[in-house]
């Protein structure tokens, strides 16, 4: 292959790890076609099959190569409703890159770089021009939740000519992509953007509306009539560790201190915003766990002006879920990784606040269930590290709320939702669910591509299972 | 946007705010709160949902002017309207008719039980309600507390006005007489209702606390306002915000009450500059 994988151009780390604006530049248009050239035009694109939302790869690349850059645009389009959010946030290498063939051989195609410079390009320079709108079929879709699960999931249905209404519990749209994705990662005004363009094809959102307390999901269907209702409200529901000192003034849990930052743009205040958040200048910040939330959490931090700012982990660099991506980008940004190392207890001073946390190190034994050799301490080797901030990013269980309130849907005794996987049908009658509440913490792009799924089993329902076979 | 419908001072600093929102109004039980963000880039704050009118479409709000949102919030007349407003949060108060019920309101915590008091009464419990201010100027719902209780009694610190003391002393002299108590909730400052706690204590008289910790989303998603009940880590967001006051953590409350008192101090300053600057 002569042409090698182009570079994503980047902010210089030790500018950005002071700042909040975009890490990633983007291709330039001629790093875009000239990435795009890679692209082999494989006659089986398995690439297709490795994306979640099946978006027409070899098809849109295509045009990219041609310099068709709206048109490239809206082939994506066809299939995902968030083009430049998955193309900044999927992880491609475990994706639709993991796939690539010239990835067997080479560097995969770049295809994420390459769906995130078509979207920005019509965003820019574009006429945004939506997909067609099939007419009013008089049946109506409740939403719930307006994460990447239910955007989707609105998409096709609002396509097929439903009556679309999305409930969103906080004032801003978007669930994760707001309040958790930093903007360093995802500027705001982009999801802002692509949202727009779902309100300009007849989507309803109604913010400040959480299912379960405000309206129940019975009350949805019985009172307000709704033909159907999706439940995508993630899995937002912070877990802690359990161990003493957990509640001492300045620990935290990354869902909190990234709602601060992100939702409400604590990193502004006081003058842009009125949300305080805890004060990281010249302090010692430790974010406890290994995935995309820990890696957003601390790099967040490092930019409120920790001294320093750790991961700490208990297995090692190989076992940590976030992307490769996210942990190369904070390494360069001057985050400390202390690796095999579990925390045991918070330690705090007369008035509670924090001042350190006592940790022990862990080696690596035999494989758990999980398929990732399981961390064991080692006898004696405890120490204490001062710490001003603890954050924990250990993970998130189901929020109770629809539990409580609909009883008539089955869960796991995880808490998330039982679906028949084909259909993402709950045990209700009408009622369907994708996303984390499903899965439990897993991608932007697996949650779209479970509202893909239900919002195909969802028109096959309403308007009769043959009817609508080949218009997908 | 929520159009504030009306909006008139109960005392120095403590508004009584009606704002449209329809859904809250239909859905709202006693004890539960709701999420209310003033500006486009004000925070979101929890306030209890002091009454509403589901007929009407509006919710009621008592509101002391405390900080930068708050006194933001106190500032707004009828006619005009803030950004957001969420709700009903929270457990609904857990209601039965326990005999004879105490509500206890401290300062603007009166506005909080008054909903409270009136679903006791309408469950059939004999009420008695004892509502403490610092002062005579700053007793607010006095009518509104009669009309619901079978006993109301006004405690003022400085004995500017009914009972001379704070409210524990009157319940004290309450239990005292002998009088037989099933039931007691009080709501008010956290040392107020930590004295509550201790004075019932002994007597194992039930007794609720509605807590007040510090909130962001107030739907369970980040764990900000978490509480120490009987040991465990609770939400009172949504395990809350009433519990057990024999089993809560009054102290661990109250500390982590206190991580931002230096911002809201910075914010609430550059308000003050802001201001200074309008005048100009």
């Amino acid at each position: 292959m002569a042409i090698p994988r182009q570079p994503m151009p980047a902010q210089d780390p030790n500018v950005r790890n002071r700042n909040f604006k975009e890490v990633n530049l983007g291709y330039t248009p001629e790093l875009a076609m000239q990435e795009a050239l890679r692209c082999i035009q494989c006659k089986d694109p398995v690439c297709i099959q490795g994306c979640p939302v099946n978006i027409k790869i070899d098809e849109f690349i295509q045009l990219v190569a041609e310099g068709d850059f709206l048109g490239a645009a809206r082939k994506v389009k066809e299939d995902n409703v968030l083009p430049a959010v998955c193309g900044r946030v999927c992880p491609q290498e475990d994706q639709c890159e993991k796939a690539c063939i010239i990835g067997k051989k080479h560097q995969p195609v770049a295809i994420g770089n390459l769906e995130r410079f078509v979207a920005d390009w019509e965003r820019e320079h574009g006429e945004p021009e939506m997909p067609e709108v099939k007419p009013p079929t008089g049946r109506k879709v409740a939403v719930i939740g307006s994460g990447p699960a239910g955007l989707s999931c609105a998409n096709d249905l609002i396509r097929q000519g439903h009556e679309v209404v999305v409930f969103e519990a906080l004032h801003e749209l978007g669930g994760v992509l707001m309040y958790g994705v930093p903007e360093f990662r995802l500027p705001k005004e982009i999801v802002r953007q692509e949202i727009e363009g779902l309100k300009q094809m007849g989507v309803r959102f109604q913010t400040d509306v959480v299912v379960g307390r405000s309206v129940t999901i019975d009350e949805l269907i019985e009172d307000e009539g709704f033909n159907a209702v999706f439940i995508g409200v993630g899995a937002g529901l912070p877990w802690f560790m359990g161990i003493p000192g957990e509640n001492l003034v300045g620990v935290l849990a990354a869902n909190e201190f990234l709602t601060r930052v992100n939702l409400m743009k604590a990193y502004d205040f006081p003058e842009g915003s009125d949300t305080p958040v805890f004060d990281c200048r010249g302090k010692n910040v430790a974010v406890f766990g290994g995935g995309n939330t820990a890696m957003d959490a601390v790099r967040t931090a490092k930019r409120l002006g920790a001294e320093h700012a750790y991961i700490i982990y208990r297995r090692s660099e190989a076992e940590m879920p976030a992307r490769a991506e996210e942990i190369h980008h904070a390494k360069e940004e001057g985050i400390e990784f202390l690796l095999l190392m579990n925390p045991l207890e918070f330690l705090g001073d007369d008035k509670h606040w924090l001042t350190g946390v006592k940790c022990i190190k862990m080696e690596l034994g035999e494989p758990d269930d999980s398929g990732r050799r399981r961390p064991v301490p080692i006898e004696g080797s405890e120490f204490t590290l001062p710490l001003d901030m603890a954050i924990i990013s250990i993970g998130n269980g189901s929020n109770p709320l629809i539990k409580q309130t609909t009883p008539d849907i089955e869960v796991s005794r995880r808490e998330t939702i039982v679906v028949d996987v084909n259909t993402m049908a709950t045990s209700k009658e009408n009622v369907y669910a994708g996303g984390d509440i499903v899965t439990g913490g897993a991608t932007v792009i697996l949650a779209m591509g479970a509202g893909r799924t239900a919002a195909k089993a969802i028109n096959e329902k309403l308007m009769g299972t043959a009817a609508s076979h080949d218009e997908w | 946007m929520y159009r504030i419908v009306s909006s008139i001072f109960l005392a120095e600093n403590i508004k009584k705010i009606e704002i449209e929102a329809p859904r809250i109004a239909k859905k709202r039980k006693a004890g539960q709160f709701v999420m209310l963000r003033v500006t486009d880039h004000g925070e979101r704050i929890p306030l209890t949902i002091a009454g509403s009118d589901p007929e009407k479409g509006t919710i009621t709000l008592i509101v002391q002017g405390m900080g930068k949102s708050t006194r933001a919030l106190n500032l707004l007349e009828a006619g005009s309207s803030i950004a957001d407003i969420v709700g009903p949060l929270g457990t609904p108060s857990h209601i039965e008719n326990f005999g004879t019920a105490v509500s206890i309101g401290g300062g603007v915590g009166t506005a909080i039980a008054y909903p409270t008091a009136i679903a006791l009464k309408e469950a059939g419990n004999h009420v008695i309600t004892i509502n403490g201010a610092r002062s005579k100027d700053l007793v607010i719902l006095e009518r509104e507390m009669q009309e619901v209780s079978d006993e109301a009694y006004i405690t003022t610190d400085d004995g500017s006005y009914g009972y001379h003391g704070f409210v524990t002393q009157k319940l004290q002299e309450l239990i005292d007489s002998g009088r037989k108590i099933d039931f007691v909730l009080a709501i008010g400052p956290i040392p107020m209702m930590k004295a509550v706690a201790e004075v019932t204590r002994p007597y194992g008289i039930k007794t609720v606390v509605s807590l007040n910790p510090i909130m962001v989303d107030g739907t369970g998603m980040c764990g900000g306002c978490r509480v120490t009940v009987d040991g465990e880590i609770k939400f009172a967001c949504v395990d809350g915000p009433e519990f057990d006051a024999h089993k809560v953590d009054f102290t661990n409350l109250a500390d982590r009450n206190r991580i931002y008192l230096s911002e809201e101090k910075e914010s609430s300053s550059g308000e003050h500059r802001c201001h200074l600057h309008q005048q100009k």
